[in-house]
């Protein structure tokens, strides 16, 4: 930044003939490249997220197990229908071990129903108590695995800390940003103060060496100079024409495409929790783009494959959420609605509500375009046209969605030719005919009106 | 220079005294504005609370709040299934197989579903299909769809629930029972074995007081009778024309609805010449008949004859092929020894020949019987006789008769419209009110349904359960493609309910299905539609006295001094039972190419002495004289005139199934009802016709009548010509100059071609030979292309939309041959005015011929080559593609086509109240194929060669990872694929396993208007006639 003053600083100290304008204009342009600093400034290192306290997991191990190996078996084998804190198909197991004893424990998880069957009056109040499931029998379980795991539920639930949520977080870094921001504006301001000592200095010690600083000769003034030559006149009306109709034409090339569409939906489904952090497929939810010229919006069953589990939201620590914990369990809740899910009884209402969701891509009814062609057939990435869907909160419209751009890629595409025996044929005859062996989808003949067109 | 000219300022100068033309002289205007009204009275104006600035405020806001309302994109929800079923992919199609039985119509179809709604019905081409779709079938979608169907049970013409129904009718029922009197149960041919079966269930318990009584509006009581007395079951003989070498009929179009319809696919089968290194072969048609019928139209000879000396030719046939010499008159001066000629040929092929008669005469019916059992005809099948028409005729007069002496109680009726359909409509009205309970189950509050005491409102066949015997042997299940719409109820399940059987109708056909089917299981079933088991054929156990038949056919005697009326049903509407489908309306009759109406069709001689009249209007209309027609007394007015080439001197023809006018959108409410003339179920009346005042504009698509001797349009031969000359003979390629020289026309390229040689390059073949002009191509096309209806009085300014249109011809000589020597031999000046003049004029008995013509896609397409903004362009798969969204309207490629295929949106049809055809409301709009876009106004739009379907066949085989076969192409393309006569082959001509290979290679191939170089895509056969 001082260099860049220095350089001006002299400028201005050898030219002196310079029009008031055009110290006006280096100014301007100095205090531009002034205020543009700062954001090469942001590339530095974000502070780093408070250290999350670890749970306290160590508290009151049940006798001879070891929770951590519990939690691993907890997950592989009990969390599909089991939850700590929550009922969910099975009832939730936090305490369980206080509830029952150990040795009718282990005959339990190994084989229920034969519990259930023998009359065994605790086993079939268990089994009434929960709508009638019968738990997949454990056999494979041994009886320090089961210890295990009883050690990992018998550990009391982590107390809920009014932590600093990610609202909090963001305007910590907002507080940082103003100081740097301000710090910035008094060294700017504390360099114009001293340009002007600078200045004085300078006329001061001209004039004690007694150099004469050349009166301005009153000449005519540059606008009237303009004003006068027609050609120049003429010269900045065709370039003011040209760049008008420049941006016009962009302006409405526009209109009408919609990238960056980001309505609000009746559910905030974050894709990023879902297809990022949880790293769910794509096709796995909208299964209808492998075969169908629409990808399809999961119908609510699908979300319920999961949800039916998934009551609420945890989040994962190491991740930092745009809203609540509260916000998204609420999210889920209004599916539970939508879908007439009585997450008390783990029963099915009947009464159902279907979401009205906003649809986002909206291509004009005189186009013709078939998701499976591109997912199934030439394998293109979901991203490749929709953008980084795993890390949109909130998802958008990424492409224009315009004839061009649809275009463009027919143009610059290679066809996926390998292991397809339908174009086994048609490539060797075109490959020949062009000369090269890779054809693009243009050379197929995706650019003809009548392919997308009818 | 001063110029002393005059100048008008209006007609009202002529007129010296006008008070005009000196107001005006003074005055801006001529009269005086009342300024002082509104501005006169300056109270009024101050107390005004709205000021000009106000206004002008307002306007100002309007103005900018609309303009930026409209920069606004609008907001569309898209919202799935709660429970998405595991059969439906939003976006993939299914096909169901279903089979359609309405008493009229009978096919087994498959019917192709999006989301759940049946879009469009194609042929089940699974071994054991018998009976495949008509345009009638095809159209049968929309049907569903049709805004004006009863929504809901009607209790004395009020809504009421199906409850109340129930108790009423439990009540009558009771009643009944306790002695009221007769129970009867009136339906259509119902050809239904488990239906059959329910209905002698529920009847059982009224005994004696029970009937079933069978009506069938369009009737074939007379060769059931026939049938009945030879062969002991009531029910009509097979044929299969595939297997005959001579085909002679009398009075019968076959290639119509004669007998439930349905034999042009064997028909075509032999009609295809076939060359071999010893004999070329097809096989020979000679129709005889009054009107003249698709069938006539398709026969190598045509004798045209009253329906009294129709009566005489069967007995003369009769007596010549069985050598009997039952006296009988002389035919007809002009045709007799054309008839005896007939009747020799069909006697020398022996088993390879065919007889069938349409007259409505057991007699005639009995005499069929007896020739096709001397030829020992292979293709006269009586052992496994078709069950699609069972009406007694009888039977029905007997009911009425009974009603008159209310001796019937309760009256359940099913799918019959006797109102309508009688010939004594009125009176049947009448005596209802004798019957105590009328239950109609109906589509639609129609003409009948409005008399009855409930009005059942039933399901369309799409939502129904069923099961249907077509003939004997075969059997085929109906299965509903969608949720029933409105609040129904299929007669079955009442039916059911009301016998206090409490099985619902679907378990009880799977039991009845389970019987009657061996060897299939139900899931099975339902997945074919069909199934076909090995029965013992039906033996002839009654004799009859077939002299004694002809002697009686033979006394017959023509009354003086009247025409002889044949009643017939046309392609389009056939009985009328979907008379409010757009789509049937709008489609133009195969022969006088005239949609919208029904009319009487006369021969020229008797229009002449009549005074009758067809003339062309200015707008391209046809106008006609009105007539009122006269049988037994009663009175039929307003009845339009069609002069018809090929009808017979003395008779005329009228189609039964038009002047509908209950539970029918206005639009649809066209032509005069002559069920009222159907006296005795008998298509043969005696009938006077008066010339009345007046004229009827009609809505045809074709003026002009004949060829003018262009042979090159459609090129004909013999079949003796097609096998012993060179192709070059019979299928000359036109010649043209080049560099001074005589070359082939298509060796000559203005342009440069495209290389075609890689990937598919699809063509359409039509063989003109095996084209019957059905129409069944013109309604599927309408179905998968979302192509618009017009209306009458669009169609009339030729606004009309089809894609897809069959041009008829007749020739002007008495052959097309005739037409082109006549032609040649036009010389000087005077002769060929004169030559010309005289052929616009069809013959009195012409040739007919049928030309299927759709976007021909030139691969020098001079559309192309005028779009001023590209928006139709050439695809190197052949194809010649419509951008509509680039269209702006010119027209200039309309202009520009030679084939005149392009059609153009004259108004934005699925959006514009002036019509109120299925694109206009929600229900029919369901109908749309949701994988082609509706074009908007202004827009020109024409064959796509159904790109949609091969674009969808192309991708089905990518994700398969396959070459696409060879018949996909052919079933994708939706006219080829309705074609059941095999005329039309679509398929890809760089795959040399596909047919259509080998059909462009045929000698009988050539493109229509070769000398222009427009290389088009589809390509022609040369017809040949078997003379």
């Amino acid at each position: 930044m001082p260099k860049i003053l220095s350089i001006i600083i002299y400028n201005m100290k050898k030219v002196g003939n310079h029009t008031s304008i055009s110290r006006i204009l280096l100014f301007c342009l100095a205090v531009s490249l002034t205020f543009s600093l700062p954001s090469f400034a942001q590339d530095a290192p974000a502070a780093a997220p408070a250290a999350a306290a670890p749970a306290a997991e160590a508290a009151a191990p049940a006798a001879a197990g070891d929770p951590v190996k519990g939690k691993e078996l907890f997950n592989a084998n009990c969390a599909s229908c089991h939850k700590l804190d929550a009922a969910s198909t099975g009832p939730k197991l936090r305490g369980v071990a206080e509830k029952h004893d150990k040795q009718w424990l282990y005959k339990w998880i190994h084989n229920s129903s034969e519990m259930i069957k023998s009359g065994d009056a605790a086993a079939v109040k268990l089994f009434n108590e929960n709508n009638k499931v019968t738990m997949t029998a454990f056999p494979q379980l041994s009886e320090a695995d089961i210890d295990n795991i009883l050690a990992y539920t018998s550990a009391p639930a982590p107390v809920v800390e009014n932590k600093p949520g990610p609202v909090a977080s963001a305007s910590g870094s907002g507080v940082s940003e103003t100081i740097i921001l301000g710090a910035l504006i008094l060294v700017l301001a504390v360099l114009i103060v001293m340009l002007v000592l600078v200045n004085r200095t300078l006329k001061r010690v001209a004039a004690a060496n007694g150099v004469v600083v050349p009166v301005k000769e009153p000449g005519v003034s540059v606008w009237k100079a303009y004003a006068k030559n027609q050609f120049l006149v003429l010269v900045t009306a065709i370039l003011l024409l040209l760049a008008s109709s420049y941006y016009l034409y962009g302006w409405l090339m526009q209109v009408g495409v919609d990238q960056n569409y980001q309505p609000v939906q009746p559910i905030h489904f974050s894709h990023k929790i879902h297809a990022g952090d949880n790293g769910i497929d794509c096709k796995y939810c909208h299964s209808a783009a492998r075969v169908s010229k629409n990808s399809g919006i999961p119908s609510l069953n699908v979300c319920m494959n999961c949800h039916k589990n998934i009551a609420e939201f945890a989040g994962d620590k190491d991740s930092v959420y745009d809203h609540s914990k509260e916000f998204y369990t609420g999210e889920i809740k209004k599916l539970y609605t939508a879908v007439g899910w009585d997450g008390a009884t783990q029963k099915y209402t009947g009464k159902t509500a279907p979401v009205k969701w906003v649809r986002i891509h909206n291509l004009p009814d005189f186009v013709y375009f078939n998701h499976s062609q591109h997912v199934s057939v030439a394998g293109v990435e979901c991203q490749k046209c929709h953008g980084p869907v795993e890390t949109f909160e909130v998802m958008k419209q990424f492409s224009p969605l315009t004839m061009g751009w649809c275009v463009n890629c027919h143009r610059e595409t290679d066809v996926k030719v390998e292991g397809n025996a339908y174009y086994t044929k048609i490539h060797d005859e075109l490959a020949k005919k062009f000369g090269k062996q890779k054809l693009t989808a243009a050379d197929m003949g995706a650019t003809e009106c009548g392919k997308c067109h009818y | 220079m001063a110029s002393n000219k005059k100048y008008w300022q209006s007609v009202e100068e002529l007129n010296e005294n006008s008070p005009i033309v000196e107001t005006l002289r003074n005055n801006e205007f001529a009269e005086e504005i009342p300024v002082d009204e509104f501005l006169g009275d300056k109270e009024a104006l101050s107390n005004s609370s709205t000021s000009r600035r106000d206004f002008l405020k307002f306007v100002g806001f309007s103005t900018a709040a609309a303009s930026l309302a409209a920069c606004q994109g609008p907001v569309i929800k898209s919202i799935p299934y709660v429970v998405q079923p595991e059969e439906i992919i939003p976006g993939v199609w299914d096909y169901y197989a279903t089979t359609m039985a309405d008493g009229f119509d009978f096919a087994n179809i498959l019917v192709k579903t999006r989301e759940g709604r049946p879009i469009k019905v194609e042929a089940n081409k699974l071994a054991g299909a018998k009976f495949s779709a008509n345009g009638r079938v095809h159209a049968s979608v929309l049907s569903l769809y049709d805004s004006l169907r009863l929504k809901q049970p009607l209790v004395d013409s009020k809504p009421a629930t199906w409850t109340t129904v129930d108790a009423k009718v439990a009540k009558g029922l009771a009643e009944a029972a306790a002695g009221g009197g007769q129970v009867v149960v009136l339906t259509g041919t119902v050809a239904s074995p488990s239906t059959e079966k329910l209905i002698a269930e529920f009847g059982a318990k009224y005994g004696a007081n029970f009937k079933h009584v069978v009506y069938d509006a369009v009737s074939s009581s007379e060769a059931l009778d026939a049938y009945q007395q030879v062969y002991g079951e009531r029910a009509l003989a097979d044929y299969d024309f595939g297997k005959a070498d001579v085909i002679l009929a009398v009075g019968a179009d076959f290639l119509g609805d004669w007998q439930g319809g349905g034999f042009d696919g064997g028909y075509a089968q032999n009609r295809i010449p076939k060359k071999t290194a010893t004999k070329t072969y097809m096989s020979k048609h000679i129709q005889i008949e009054s009107n003249m019928t698709l069938s006539g139209a398709n026969a190598d000879k045509r004798i045209p004859l009253t329906v009294t000396e129709q009566k005489y030719a069967v007995v003369k046939i009769f007596n010549i092929v069985t050598g009997s010499s039952v006296p009988v008159p002389a035919v007809n001066k002009a045709y007799e020894q054309e008839v005896i000629k007939a009747a020799e040929q069909l006697s020398k092929a022996g088993t390879r020949g065919v007889f069938v008669t349409g007259l409505d005469d057991v007699n005639a019916q009995l005499l069929a019987f007896a020739i096709n059992q001397k030829l020992a005809s292979e293709a006269f099948n009586p052992g496994a006789p078709r069950y699609v028409r069972k009406g007694d005729a009888k039977a029905v007069k007997q009911l009425v008769a009974d009603m008159k002496a209310g001796a019937v109680h309760t009256l359940i009726l099913n799918n019959v419209n006797p109102v309508y359909t009688l010939p004594n409509g009125a009176e049947f009205a009448e005596v209802l009110k004798k019957v105590k309970l009328s239950v109609s189950f109906t589509l639609r509050n129609d003409e009948t349904a409005k008399h009855t005491t409930v009005a059942a409102a039933a399901p369309h066949y799409l939502e129904s359960w069923g099961d249907v015997s077509v003939a004997k042997g075969y059997y085929a299940v109906t299965q509903p493609t969608i949720r029933p719409l409105f609040d129904t109820k299929q007669f079955q399940d009442a039916l059911l309910s009301w016998s206090g059987n409490t099985t619902p109708y679907y378990d009880y056909l799977k039991a009845v299905a389970a019987t009657a089917v061996a060897g299939k299981t139900w899931n099975q079933l339902v997945h074919d539609g069909v199934a076909v088991s090995e029965v013992a054929p039906t033996t002839a156990t009654g004799a009859a006295d077939f002299s004694g038949a002809a002697a009686t056919l033979a006394s017959a005697k023509a009354v003086n001094g009247t025409l002889e009326l044949v009643l017939y049903t046309k392609t389009g509407l056939g009985d009328g039972q979907q008379a409010n489908n757009p789509w049937l309306q709008e489609f133009p009759d195969p022969i006088t190419r005239t949609s919208w109406d029904n009319y009487i069709t006369v021969s020229k001689a008797d229009a002449e002495a009549l005074g009758l009249e067809n003339w062309n209007v200015a707008n391209g209309g046809l106008n006609g004289s009105v007539v009122t027609v006269t049988v037994n007394g009663v009175e039929l007015k307003d009845v339009p005139v069609i002069i018809q080439p090929g009808q017979a001197k003395g008779t005329a023809g009228l189609a039964l199934g038009y002047g509908r006018a209950e539970g029918m959108k206005a639009e649809m409410v066209v032509g005069v009802n002559a069920y009222t003339l159907y006296n005795n179920f008998n298509s043969f009346q005696n009938v006077k016709l008066t010339k009345q005042a007046g004229e009827h504009e009609f809505a045809c698509v074709q003026l002009q009548k004949t060829l003018m001797g262009r042979g090159d349009i459609v090129k004909e031969t013999t079949l003796a010509d097609f096998g012993a000359k060179s192709p070059a003979e019979w299928n000359e390629m036109p010649q043209v100059s080049y560099d001074h020289q005589e070359v082939p026309a298509a060796s000559i390229d203005l342009w440069e071609s495209f290389d075609r040689s890689t990937g598919h390059h699809f063509n359409l073949s039509i063989d003109l030979n095996a084209c019957t002009g059905c129409g069944a191509c013109v309604i599927a096309c309408h179905a998968e292309n979302n192509v618009p209806v017009v209306g009458k009085s669009e169609i009339r300014r030729s606004r009309d939309m089809h894609w897809l249109r069959i041009d008829r011809y007749y020739s002007s000589e008495e052959t097309f041959k005739g037409d082109v020597e006549k032609k040649d031999a036009a010389h000087g000046l005077m002769n060929s005015i004169d030559t010309f003049t005289s052929m616009e004029d069809p013959s009195e008995n012409p040739q007919v011929v049928f030309q299927p013509v759709m976007c021909q896609h030139c691969n020098h397409a001079p559309c192309e080559t005028v779009c001023p903004v590209a928006a139709t362009s050439h695809g190197r798969q052949g194809q010649n593609h419509m951008a509509y969204n680039r269209c702006v309207g010119t027209r200039y490629c309309a202009n520009n086509c030679p084939y005149k295929v392009r059609r153009f949106n004259w108004f934005l049809y699925n959006n514009n109240k002036d019509f109120d055809f299925n694109m206009n409301d929600d229900l029919g709009r369901m109908v749309l194929n949701p994988d082609v876009v509706v074009r908007s106004r202004g827009v020109m739009e024409k064959c796509s060669f159904c790109i949609q379907a091969t674009q969808a066949v192309i991708l089905q085989a990518k994700r398969d990872g396959r070459v696409v076969g060879k018949d996909e192409f052919n079933d994708a393309c939706a006219c080829s694929a309705a074609c059941s006569s095999g005329a039309m082959v679509f398929g890809d001509v760089n795959n040399a396993e596909d047919p259509i290979t080998r059909l462009k290679e045929d000698d009988r191939a050539y493109h229509l208007l070769d000398h222009i170089g427009t290389k088009p895509n589809v390509f022609y056969h040369v017809k040949v006639r078997n003379t």
